[in-house]
């Protein structure tokens, strides 16, 4: 346990150090969403309609920016195969890592959720089920992204790469985080679609780690 | 188990796939005119989409295809995940071309039946879409592949990516049809939807059969070939150690 | 000679159901040709390399 927060700790520290990259995923949340009144005109009824589409899948893409600073550094550092090695187990070591990245790329993006979500005119009665639903969906990306960044690590454009092969496994997240807010939004059920993205969540949490560890030790072999 | 590494051998492999190839070109040639003339001449044309249900013939087959040459993409990543079985690897490797191939035809042949009835080449149709959706993970599978300077370190990538692939093939079909029944009116047709009659079962079975046997005869093939790579690397490797 | 023409016209869904074939048979011919392709071109240059380091280390063993 103590390894678990030391790691932590280790990672929150470097994350804060380099707190240029988290604005930098930021900007480009709130960027890419303000470039869409520009692309489909201004009207109200339309921004509504298509808000939560539109800041889930730039949620979505901002989040997977970030994902090569989850092993990439310490691939290229070393320090890689000293977790591998470490006595720590693999399986906790990405855990820990998708944690410090949730806190610091999944946690901001959700802050900075209602505010675009303000811009593109979304009824202010949604905000709690878009919040919640980003705080059950964002872990799973990470998690999901994990596997990704440890599968791509060492390989050529590995960035372009690493979308192609998440893009197709975030799709149910995409489809019940919007789902959700759509729901709201039409004083529908919310909670089918809310369950599901918690399902997904538990499903990543088993799957990814395992992935996650196992494509680490082919990286660093 | 001991069995399992005996056909893994790659010459044991190579004997075996010489003596099976022609039987499996021939099932694949007999099977295929014999479906093709069943379907073209034979069957009947649908009461309801008349003569463009024939699309079937190579929809259907298509599609089933795509979904087992992942399962068995699949299949090769755990044994070699689990065993390191070289073999195993290559057929992963040789297996994923030919499954996206399969994916495209259904996906092509998919919106050239849907064209005439639905009225457009592509609606957000629950099964077009999870066949897209296929599609783009064969495309991630041969990327990452193909992604690495040493090819084995490509290869076990690629048999990771398949596991998770696979185990995400039914969430991702589930939240689609979820997604589906969402957003679309139930008044659309869906394909593959007539009740199915013998004299239309027939062509669909001989014409399934026909891309699994060339299916498997291209995978002989394809997998002598990523043996005679390997052993060439091998040898430009050591010559250059020398 | 009519019916072939009524065969071809595929009930007015000709330009719907010949491509679909022609897609099917380009992609699997497609896949046919390449594969020989690749094939031959690997087993010929594995022979060649195999031939040359043949020749090599048995010059060595005479030398």
């Amino acid at each position: 346990m103590t390894g678990v927060l030391v790691l932590l700790r280790r990672e929150l520290r470097l994350a804060l150090r380099q707190w240029g990259d988290v604005a930098m995923v930021l900007s480009f949340f709130v960027i890419t969403v303000v470039l869409f009144p520009f692309g489909i005109g201004p009207e109200p009824n339309i921004l509504t309609r298509i808000s939560p589409g539109i800041i889930w899948v730039t949620a979505l893409l901002a989040s997977m920016l970030s994902l090569d600073r989850l092993f990439l550094a310490d691939y290229e550092d070393g320090s890689l195969d000293l977790l591998v090695a470490g006595p720590l187990p693999l399986m906790l070591v990405v855990l820990t890592k998708c944690a410090a990245h949730w806190l610091t790329t999944g946690l901001p993006l959700i802050a900075a959720a209602p505010l675009l979500a303000v811009l593109l005119n979304m009824d202010a009665a949604a905000f709690p089920v878009l919040i919640v639903a980003m705080a059950l969906g964002m872990p799973t990306l990470t998690l999901l992204g994990a596997v990704g960044a440890a599968l791509t690590l060492g390989a050529r454009r590995g960035g372009v790469l690493l979308s192609l092969l998440l893009l197709p496994l975030y799709i149910p997240v995409l489809i019940f985080g919007v789902g959700a807010v759509d729901a709201a939004l039409g004083e529908l059920a919310v909670r089918p679609h809310l369950l599901f993205l918690g399902a997904l969540f538990l499903f990543a949490l088993v799957l990814a780690p395992w992935a996650s560890a196992a494509a680490l030790r082919e990286a660093v072999a | 188990m001991a069995n399992l590494h005996k056909f893994a051998n790659p010459t044991l492999f190579l004997r075996l796939s010489r003596a099976l190839l022609p039987w499996c070109v021939g099932i694949a040639v007999v099977t295929m005119a014999v479906g093709l003339y069943l379907g073209l001449f034979v069957a009947p044309p649908d009461y309801q989409q008349g003569e463009s249900v024939r699309i079937m013939y190579v929809h259907v087959p298509a599609a089933w295809m795509a979904l087992f040459v992942y399962t068995l993409m699949a299949v090769a990543s755990a044994v070699s995940l689990i065993w390191r079985h070289l073999l195993a690897d290559l057929v992963a490797k040789a297996a994923a071309p030919l499954g996206a191939g399969f994916t495209l035809i259904a996906l092509a042949t998919g919106s050239l039946w849907g064209k005439p009835m639905w009225g457009t080449w592509w609606v957000w149709d629950a099964r077009l879409t999870s066949v897209l959706i296929l599609f783009f993970l064969y495309l991630g599978h041969i990327a990452l592949t193909h992604a690495f300077d040493d090819p084995g370190r490509g290869a076990r990538a690629a048999a990771i990516l398949a596991l998770v692939g696979f185990v995400n093939v039914p969430i991702i079909k589930f939240s689609v049809d979820w997604w589906n029944t969402l957003h679309q009116p139930a008044s659309v047709l869906k394909l593959g939807g007539p009740a199915i009659h013998p004299t239309m079962l027939w062509p669909l079975l001989l014409m399934a059969v026909a891309f699994t046997f060339y299916f498997i005869a291209l995978l002989f093939l394809r997998v002598r070939g990523e043996i005679a790579a390997r052993k060439l690397r091998a040898l430009q490797l050591a010559r250059a150690a020398r | 000679m009519g019916s072939i023409s009524e065969f071809l016209a595929m009930g007015g869904y000709a330009a719907y159901v010949w491509p679909a074939f022609g897609v099917a048979a380009v992609v699997l011919v497609g896949f046919v040709i390449s594969t020989l392709r690749t094939l031959r071109a690997r087993e010929r240059a594995l022979a060649a390399r195999e031939g040359a380091d043949h020749a090599e280390t048995g010059g060595e063993r005479t030398a």
